[in-house]
């Protein structure tokens, strides 16, 4: 059964470097196959640019199969496009009609500086973790696992949280960028395993510190991220931030 | 020729890592800190040796080309790892472990790596749990396992269908600890373009920077490479469209032997392809073999009407299913290992049986599970897979069977490498998938984790130590020396090269010729003719490449393109060398087949008087043919037999 | 902005049920006027509730300023499509209307009643001002548009309060959110009463 190609104007935000000034250019692509991913189309369209002698869009990408986070598309209006659960590299084109017209921009965050057309600079998410999003355990001489037994339900809790793949969706989402989805999901997954009691209130605190330094905006709980997290991770983790926040400020 | 020596140090096998670590070097608190350790790649082995590291007092300095340490490749990785706990009390222990790792390699990996990868998993598993690796848990609390990849015995630990990416943010989080503490500095976003040597040792490396294009030189006393496998040699691979063989070949043109390149293994449960455009293959965990069953029909009328839409697989009767690995291995059916499975799909996609547009697909089917067991169990153990297989496919596994075909997924083969995961060039260690050592011609499911934690958290913060132990002396290195600035002109003449070819072809269409060539002459079924047309048109895409390629943009910005024509200049050297080293090994093997080898029902034939040794290529400068050695592998402890699965 | 939340919402249930006595019987409620008028504890009452609300425009300011600043210098060009509450995503809006309204309301009835009590006159009287007031379409019709206002701000504002301190997980998010809608439909009605009652069924 012969599948009918898609004709798409593609508006993409181009900018050459951090410095410079961008703007949205027009592209044509057409007989785009609907078993053909998103990133896939932008492969081609690549290919017919590089054709021309013109240079070709720049996007991050990896894995493109929904789990190193690094594709990071905000296609109209809705961080990695039309569906839920899921990244940019799992939008698939049977989710557009022939003609549409498809606004492409990179993640907008006063802490994701871009780098380049549509790639941004995501480190302060890395700088985050680096405050306390970690057990202090050095390698060697760990107990042996099943040492200390956790309640199934506690693992499976600190599972939905850790599944948090780091995209940014949430911060490119939300009306205040804000991070607390991604940093309540590892204070969540620490916070629910005994391994990570030790340091509960360092870790809270100097994560959401080293948050607002970073110029991420404040959660007004409109649950914007949640509806767009690629992994589905609730806002009750940021409830469980709050508690925590809450509970280390009040306690030292 | 060189010697070759693998180091193993003597004494009973089960003993042998208890005497190194007691007879070994250390490096004292002083001078740790005046050492610098160099680590490539921040995956499962990058990340955890360079926490390590950091934690033991040295010197750290870690690159990757992604954005973040936590995007390295490790974190696709979705079954499990394994580790000889015998927590469920089947009966399994570290000698049993080691025994399947050998046997699954078929008889190509060397004892001593593989008994002490088997020793230290179980330190594997506590270090992740102190971690707050949030592993999979029974309602008493205590750490679940599974059943992998035709193991008998339960030794899979596992994070819902994500282990590999909670194993590696548990290695990135240690990692960012010590980036905190200053004892690690990461370098993200940044590429390694040559090794540097002085006086024969390793002694920095350049790269560059791939957000400003800058040619950067960084010293060191030792090295480690740690940037995963070469899949994307074939383009189309389950690897991410970054992973490149690309490090690990600069490293053999420097003078690193390269181990078994042609051990390649092909994953039999992934989404089969769709069209040219397409990018990349995804795995469907192999976990899905447990309860799916694996079919084409009996009549090819049939698997021609499936082809042309005419026939829906739910039309196809009973009777008229052909489940081939239950009726070629009536004892491990659907849990057959994966060249085996790979190899039996592709033949009856060959003779004319496969479904799918392109009739390269095979049935993996769950009616059976599901009638069975109930939607609900189903949902429980595979929901995620049969999502994301909806979501790519647009069909829906609980109705009508999935479609899989076999693509490449791991290497291997890679960088040789002694006990103590040192390379032929002294100061250089390679850990993870980059290295050649313990998987043999084949890798078990869930073994890959394992052995990249192994060597990042428990080989080589020892051995390293001990290569070390005698640096003490050497000052911090000068990247002003001459050799650095060498080979930043050398780096930065090849890239100007190619900026400056201006062809007519992207580097993806070379890529994908390569690709094309290497699935269809050095693939699942490998021979004689075929491996010598394969290496005759690889040198043709090459020589048109440097002709030819079109790199669009500048040398110093942000230029994906630069990037990929880099990596894509050193494929079209280590696709030759595969093809080469796949020509030279007159057998068959695990993951390598060659179809002149096999018996009269057409498995795999192991010549072992001829081919039991390791293959270790010696580059010999451009345009000339690198130079074999021989590690032979001596097995004192297991017998060695023919793989069978059939009884 | 929780905890002057919450505490703003505790007030508005109190008033509410001020409010209500004047339906029941406007001799009763000029009694609670009387009772509420420029006491000692009323006075402190009132300090303590006006700090609270400008406390709460105060922090409403100041993070909806942060907030516009954490999208960078440059904004999207395609509207945001993503699933959410409009209530949510407008509250600062929401709450502007409500205060303007707030501040009509202080001269009907606050400046009118406890403020010139404060100042040494004779205060007026509390059900003639509601029955004067109410009779006029055009303020119950404002009236109206501003306890819709309020209804959308707390649908939202109560149980996002009880989540920014911690009182939330999965099981309650649902239910909380019951409960907002309860909470801000009994305020919403509750004071919506009032005009309605006045202007349609009450005859001098």
């Amino acid at each position: 059964m012969e599948k009918k190609g898609l004709n798409l104007t593609l508006k993409i935000w181009r900018q050459e470097n951090a410095k410079a000034k961008g703007q949205f250019v027009t592209y044509q692509v057409s007989n785009i196959s609907p078993d053909c991913s998103f990133l896939e189309m932008l492969d081609i369209l690549n290919e017919q640019l590089v054709d021309k002698i013109e240079k070709p869009i720049c996007f991050d990408h990896d894995c493109r199969e929904g789990i190193c986070g690094m594709c990071s598309l905000y296609i109209n209006g809705r961080p990695h496009g039309n569906d839920t659960g899921i990244t940019t590299c799992q939008l698939h084109m049977r989710h557009f009609k022939d003609g549409d017209t498809i606004y492409i921009e990179p993640w907008r965050s006063k802490a994701f500086p871009i780098i380049k057309d549509l790639v941004v600079d995501r480190s302060a998410f890395d700088k985050i973790i680096q405050a306390g999003g970690y057990t202090s355990v050095n390698t060697g001489g760990a107990q042996d696992a099943n040492a200390i037994l956790i309640p199934k339900k506690n693992a499976d809790l600190a599972m939905d949280a850790a599944a948090c793949i780091g995209c940014g969706a949430c911060v490119a989402t939300c009306k205040n960028a804000s991070a607390m989805l991604f940093v309540s999901a590892k204070v969540s997954q620490l916070a629910l395993l005994p391994q990570g009691q030790v340091e509960a209130r360092e870790r809270v605190t100097a994560m959401v510190a080293k948050m607002d330094e970073l110029g991420f905006g404040n959660c007004t709980n409109t649950r914007a991220c949640e509806a767009e997290c690629p992994k589905q991770i609730k806002i009750s983790n940021i409830a469980r931030l709050n508690r925590e926040y809450l509970g280390a400020k009040f306690c030292s | 020729m060189t010697q070759i020596d693998s180091k193993i140090p003597q004494g009973p096998l089960a003993q042998k890592w208890t005497n190194y670590k007691a007879s070994q070097k250390l490096v004292n608190p002083a001078n740790k800190r005046k050492l610098d350790i160099i680590v490539l790649g921040t995956g499962l082995a990058g990340a955890s040796a360079a926490a390590s590291f950091g934690e033991m007092g040295f010197n750290v300095k870690i690159f990757c080309i992604q954005d973040s340490p936590r995007r390295a490749h490790s974190i696709a990785a979705q079954g499990g790892i394994n580790a000889a706990k015998n927590y469920q009390n089947d009966g399994d222990s570290v000698y049993r472990l080691f025994y399947d790792t050998i046997k699954g390699g078929d008889y190509r990996a060397r004892e001593a790596n593989v008994y002490r990868l088997a020793e230290v998993s179980n330190n594997i598993i506590d270090q992740c749990v102190a971690q707050g690796v949030p592993f999979a848990r029974d309602y008493g609390g205590q750490l679940d396992n599974r059943s992998f990849g035709g193991a008998q015995v339960s030794r899979t630990f596992y994070a819902r269908g994500q282990t590999g990416q909670q194993l590696l943010l548990g290695a990135y989080s240690s990692l960012s600890r010590q980036i905190k503490k200053g004892s690690v500095k990461l370098f993200p976003r940044e590429e390694m373009l040559d090794l540097v040597l002085v006086d024969g040792k390793t002694r920095g490396i350049v790269t560059r920077n791939l957000v400003t294009g800058a040619i950067e030189k960084h010293g060191a006393h030792a090295v480690v490479l740690a940037t995963g496998g070469y899949g994307n040699v074939y383009f189309l691979s389950t690897n991410a469209m970054g992973s490149n063989g690309a490090a690990a070949m600069r490293c053999f043109k420097k003078g690193a032997f390269f181990g078994n390149p042609c051990f390649v293994q092909i994953h039999p449960t992934c989404i089969p392809v769709h069209g040219d455009y397409q990018s990349k293959l995804t795995l469907m965990s192999e976990s899905l073999r447990n309860d799916g069953r694996i079919w084409v029909p009996k009549k090819k009328e049939d698997a021609e009407a499936l082809r042309a839409g005419r026939l829906k697989p739910t039309d196809i009767k009973e009777e008229d299913r052909d489940y081939y690995l239950e009726r070629r291995y009536p004892a491990f059916g659907n849990l057959v290992p994966r060249d085996v499975a790979s190899r039996a799909a592709k033949e009856r996609c060959d003779a004319g049986f496969g479904v799918n547009e392109t009739g390269l697909a095979v049935y993996l089917d769950f009616k059976d599970a599901i009638a069975r067991l109930g939607k609900s169990v189903i949902e429980a153990r595979y929901g995620n897979l049969f999502q994301m297989y909806e979501k790519i496919t647009a069909d829906n596994p609980y109705e009508t069977p999935m479609m899989i075909y076999p693509a490449i997924h791991y290497s291997m083969g890679g960088i040789w490498v002694d006990y103590e995961l040192q390379t032929t060039i002294p100061g250089l260690f390679a850990a993870g998938e980059a290295n050649f050592s313990d998987h043999g011609a084949n890798r078990l499911g869930a073994s890959a984790l394992m052995q990249g934690l192994a060597d990042g958290y428990f080989v080589l913060p020892y051995t390293i130590q001990n290569y070390l132990s005698h640096e003490i002396q050497t000052p911090r290195i000068s990247t002003d020396r001459p050799e650095f600035e060498e080979a930043a002109k050398a780096a930065k003449a090849r890239i100007d090269r190619l900026m400056g070819i201006q062809g007519s072809h992207s580097v993806d269409h070379f890529q994908k010729a390569l690709g094309h060539i290497m699935w269809e002459y050095v693939g699942m079924g490998r021979t004689k003719e075929g491996l010598e047309e394969g290496i005759r048109r690889i040198r043709q895409v090459r020589e048109e490449f440097w002709k030819d390629v079109r790199v669009t943009g500048t040398a110093d910005e942000f230029n994906p393109e630069l990037e990929k024509a880099l990596r894509t200049a050193e494929h079209l050297e280590l696709g030759e060398l595969m093809a080469r080293d796949a020509l030279l090994r007159e057998e068959s093997c695990g993951g390598h087949f060659r179809e002149e080898h096999q018996t009269a029902d057409g498995e795999a034939l192991r010549h072992d008087d001829q081919f039991m040794y390791v293959s270790c290529w010696e580059y010999k400068g451009a345009g000339e043919e690198p130079e074999l050695h021989k590690e032979p592998l001596i097995y004192e402890n297991i017998k060695i037999a023919q793989r069978n699965y059939k009884d | 902005m929780s905890i002057t939340g919450l505490f703003l919402v505790l007030f508005l249930l109190f008033h509410m049920s001020m409010n209500l006595v004047a339906v029941i019987s406007l001799e009763g409620y000029d009694m609670v006027c009387e009772f509420l008028g420029a006491n000692w504890y009323a006075l402190v009452g009132t300090a303590v509730l006006a700090a609270g609300a400008v406390l709460h425009i105060v922090f409403a300011i100041l993070l909806t300023w942060q907030n516009m600043r954490a999208r960078g210098p440059v904004g999207y060009q395609a509207p945001n499509k993503t699933e959410t509450e409009w209530a949510a995503k407008n509250m600062f809006v929401l709450g502007i209307i409500v205060l303007g309204f707030i501040c009509l309301h202080l001269c009907n009835f606050w400046a009118k009643m406890q403020l010139v009590e404060i100042m040494g006159a004779e205060p007026a009287q509390g059900s003639a001002l509601i029955v004067s007031l109410f009779s006029k379409p055009l303020y119950v019709v404002l009236y109206l548009i501003w306890l819709t206002a309020l209804w959308f701000h707390l649908t939202h504002g109560f149980w996002s309060a009880l989540q920014t301190i911690g009182w939330n997980n999965n099981l309650w998010i649902p239910r909380l959110k019951a409960i907002a809608c309860v909470v801000a439909t009994v305020i919403a009605c509750g004071f919506a009463a009032v005009p309605i009652y006045f202007f349609f069924f009450y005859n001098a």
